[in-house]
């Protein structure tokens, strides 16, 4: 069975992005970029399944600008076969991407597509139920447990008031939760190795998908500054400040 | 222009979050409608036409409706969103499950979590796990969204008088299906509706001391509980306690913060609560940068403390 992963670059989580001084969009110039965490657990999930011998071979996928071959590279390191990367300089949204991603699946036909839910940068979770929905085919987002087993995937999904099990008739889209597995590290051999596995380059425009975005931003802001908080000695204190000062407690 | 709003619900009653995105809509226009995808969703369909502001409830009460699965919802609300200009869903995990879907069988982008409209096509949707507020225009023919409900005060469940539409069930594709659900039972209040707020973190060292020590004080303020994802990931308390950028997003009227640093992504999911309490022995902690009251010390000491001086 082929599985295909999806991989985004983004910042690094421990950065804290801010908006641009002209407010004109984020500021991640010079930012340390990262593999999207979901999408670290995402590999790290497909290589179980090649390890537990349910997959044949597992194919990371990026849209984006040249530098994403960084990400595939630590991709393949972690444990991918083989790389994509749809190049394309614009900025690229979740519907655009979506369109893009469901041109390289009907090439590739795998039998499983595994996503992170959302990414960290445009917090958006859509392109996993964006692609699962252009392909006709079932989804089961937030996973914090995946089994395959004789055409179907019984996905344990983390919901707001818990967990639900679904099982989904292959092939199917699985987007990626926090506790689904915790991804190992690449070693340096591998890392090494990686650079050897093939990481094969196509430019958006030859898939026919129009990337053309639909959200124009206008303006990027910082969030209301919350007034500066003061310390409490003790419980009295904290009490007498809640009752009478910010008059949040009886 | 009128608009569509996706129903949260269990069949038998409206989820709170509905209320939310109604109020969501009326920035927009008055001409609200509201679909309800169920089975036996008699109740929740009553309750729709009970909103003030909603004129019309559109019911669709079919089996394939009873998991609330994205396939199959999905399908049912785009086929029907060519007759409204903005389709809109609370972005709860339901919510978001469904919603990016009938964008693409629409052709639309989809604006997820916004926390603010601007106008008919603008609107502003949090980044960067908040730190970036972005403001976005749609150039699209129908505007498909989720509502953060803590930026929206809940419209009220009672003054309206709807009609009630029964909506041809759409097709059942078959693809999925619902084998297992393990919902967390409690008698505290919803962690995302919730007034008062009690969240623990890695600090509380186990699951025994973060129910020793964080029930009783819950009881006492009749609160609700949440975590950081440190807690969560060490099996403390289960995933939907965990508040942040990708759980939980909340915003009482006090959140109580007691032994979370302050990371980030636990920051971007409470930082709009209206009053902050941080108790953690590290007076260094991120936390303290955000709380409105910092109380340094051992919270194995403090908060039994709290609990005999709240009476």
């Amino acid at each position: 069975m082929k599985v295909l992963v999806a991989v985004k670059r983004v910042a690094d989580a421990n950065v804290k992005v801010r908006p641009k001084v002209d407010g004109s969009g984020a500021d991640v110039a010079n930012v340390k970029m990262a593999v999207n965490p979901f999408d670290e657990i995402a590999i790290e999930e497909a290589v179980r399944l090649k390890e537990a011998g349910v997959a044949t071979e597992v194919v990371a996928v990026s849209c984006g600008p040249s530098a994403c071959q960084e990400q595939l590279r630590t991709a393949m390191a972690i444990g991918a076969d083989r790389a994509i990367l749809v190049e394309c300089a614009a900025e690229l949204q979740p519907l655009a991407v979506a369109k893009l991603f469901k041109a390289i699946v009907q090439k590739e036909n795998p039998q499983l597509v595994l996503m992170g839910k959302q990414a960290i940068d445009d917090d958006a979770n859509q392109t996993g139920q964006m692609v699962a929905g252009l392909l006709g085919w079932g989804q089961a987002t937030c996973a914090s447990k995946v089994v395959i087993a004789d055409g179907k995937a019984t996905v344990t999904r983390e919901i707001d008031g818990g967990l639900e099990t679904l099982e989904v008739k292959l092939p199917a889209l699985v987007t990626t939760d926090l506790r689904l597995n915790e991804p190992r590290y690449a070693t340096l051999p591998n890392i090494m190795k990686a650079k050897k596995k093939p990481l094969e380059i196509s430019k958006a425009e030859t898939l026919d998908v129009d990337v053309t975005p639909r959200l124009i931003t206008l303006s990027a802001a910082e969030p209301p500054k919350r007034s500066a908080g003061v310390r409490v000695a003790d419980v009295a204190q904290l009490l007498d400040k809640l009752r009478n000062e910010a008059k949040v407690l009886a | 222009m009128t608009i569509l709003v996706i129903a949260e619900h269990d069949h038998a009653a409206l989820k709170a979050a509905t209320l939310n995105v109604v109020t969501a809509a009326k920035r927009i226009d008055n001409s609200i409608h509201v679909l309800v995808a169920g089975s036996g969703c008699d109740g929740a369909a009553a309750a729709a036409a009970n909103i003030d502001g909603v004129a019309k409830v559109l019911v669709a009460d079919a089996s394939q409706y009873a998991d609330q699965g994205a396939e199959n919802v999905a399908a049912l609300i785009a086929a029907v969103a060519g007759d409204y200009s903005h389709v809109l869903a609370p972005a709860t995990s339901t919510g978001k499950n469904v919603m990016p879907r009938v964008a693409v069988a629409l052709d639309v982008a989809h604006v997820s979590e916004i926390v603010a409209i601007e106008s008919a096509d603008t609107f502003v949707r949090p980044t960067y796990a908040g730190n970036v507020m972005t403001t976005v225009k749609s150039i699209d023919g129908v505007k498909v969204l989720t509502v953060r409900t803590t930026a929206f005060d809940a419209a009220s469940a009672n003054g309206g008088a709807a009609v009630i539409d029964a909506l041809a069930p759409g097709p059942d594709l078959g693809l999925s299906r619902v084998v297992g659900r393990e919902i967390t039972k409690s008698a505290r209040p919803e962690l995302s509706a919730a007034k008062i707020i009690v969240s623990g973190g890695r600090g509380l060292g186990s699951s025994e001391h973060f129910h020793a020590l964080l029930d009783p004080l819950a009881d006492k303020l009749g609160a609700a509980l949440g975590a950081s994802r440190a807690a969560v990931d060490a099996g403390y308390v289960p995933n939907d306690y965990q508040v942040g950028q990708t759980g939980k997003i909340v915003a009482p009227q006090i959140y109580f913060a007691i032994g979370i640093s302050g990371a980030i992504q636990h920051l971007a999911g409470m930082k709009d609560s209206k009053v902050i309490v941080a108790i953690n022995k590290d007076p260094e902690a991120p936390i303290f940068g955000v709380a409105d009251y910092g109380l340094a010390g051992d919270l194995f000491q403090i908060v039994p403390e709290l609990v005999a001086a709240l009476g």
